[in-house]
């Protein structure tokens, strides 16, 4: 008997390996988890993307919880989710938007056109705030809370389904909407 | 084919110095410490964006950008582990090739050592099992008899 059970252990051992790579095949290598979950949003002085002459910090993005959405018009995603994030401001979501080394230009003719759900846009020109944020693509999405402490971060386009399975239960328990 | 291999190892060297020299081309530096430093930091950051290439190697804008900075920071004298404390503190570990051994890294670090061990064991485990069926089994007194006999049978001419 103990014998028939120890045979047993190569089958075990193949099917733990099995299940581990099994669930290896959905997950996606891309979504790293940030580094900066549970800090505050790091310091910064930067442009307004509408008001290039006014220079604004932390200070001006006000109470949380906010939604700090990486943006810029080379970003195919950033368009594809534009659509559901001016859906979420008209819910009364506060969203503020980091614009990420884009043209001024082009990011403010893509406002005009595609209508503006940011209570206010940092013009990140050089990338700084970026590489400070550990962002590595757009979009990029950074749950606030009303400390500044960030409390989430979501890699890709916020849509729906995103928004109902993840983000909504963060930014109302940190006492959004 | 000496030749042949001669030729192969030239071509190699050329590509490979070519693109180290691309690398470091765009970042000047007056100080040859620093430049080994920034070449070491950049061949052992990994960059975000694209998974499985170094910041060196990588392309991708924002490897450029981290290239950029990691060269800001050696410029200024910033420490090797300076550098990389900065991009973790963004990145996470994820950004350093050489991962920190710590509670999450354990199965990393020293799961071959336990695998090996427990295949060491198992190869022990087998080798005793299987020596006592190897030894001779012993022929009683009458099976002795009775081979003689046999054997006595076969050298007699038939």
């Amino acid at each position: 008997m103990k014998k028939q059970l120890f045979l047993l252990l190569p089958l075990l051992a193949f099917l733990a390996v099995g299940v581990f790579f099994y669930s290896a095949l959905f997950s996606d290598p891309r979504e790293l988890e940030s580094a900066l979950v549970g800090k505050p949003v790091p310091e910064f002085e930067l442009p307004n993307l509408l008001e290039p002459n006014q220079t604004v910090s932390q200070q001006a993005f006000g109470d949380g919880p906010y939604l700090l959405n990486v943006w810029a018009t080379w970003c195919p995603t950033c368009r594809a989710e534009h659509e559901y994030l001016n859906t979420l401001a008209a819910q009364g979501v506060k969203i503020i938007g980091l614009n990420y080394k884009d043209e001024p230009a082009k990011a403010r003719m893509w406002l005009a056109q595609l209508g503006d759900p940011y209570v206010l846009n940092v013009m990140d020109y050089e990338g700084t705030l970026a590489i400070d944020l550990g962002v590595y693509g757009a979009p990029e999405t950074f749950i606030v809370d009303s400390n500044g402490m960030i409390l989430y971060r979501h890699v890709g386009d916020v849509n729906a389904r995103v928004w109902q399975a993840k983000l909504a239960d963060i930014y109302r328990q940190a006492g959004g909407l | 084919m000496t030749a042949m291999i001669q030729t192969l190892l030239l071509v190699v060297g050329l590509a490979y110095s070519a693109v180290s020299f691309a690398t470091i081309d765009a970042y000047p530096f007056d100080d040859n410490a620093k430049e080994n430093q920034f070449r070491e930091l950049i061949n052992e950051l990994r960059c975000p964006k694209c998974q499985n290439q170094t910041i060196s190697d990588s392309d991708a804008g924002l490897a450029k950008d981290l290239k950029d900075k990691t060269y800001e920071m050696v410029q200024q004298g910033a420490t090797k582990d300076q550098v990389i404390d900065y991009m973790v503190q963004r990145y996470g570990n994820f950004v350093h090739y050489q991962p920190p051994v710590q509670q999450t890294t354990w199965v990393l670090w020293f799961g071959p050592f336990v695998f090996l061990a427990v295949a060491l064991l198992a190869v022990v485990l087998v080798i005793r099992k299987k020596q006592p069926a190897k030894a001779q089994p012993q022929l009683s007194e009458t099976e002795q008899q009775r081979l003689q006999q046999l054997l006595k049978k076969d050298d007699s001419p038939s």
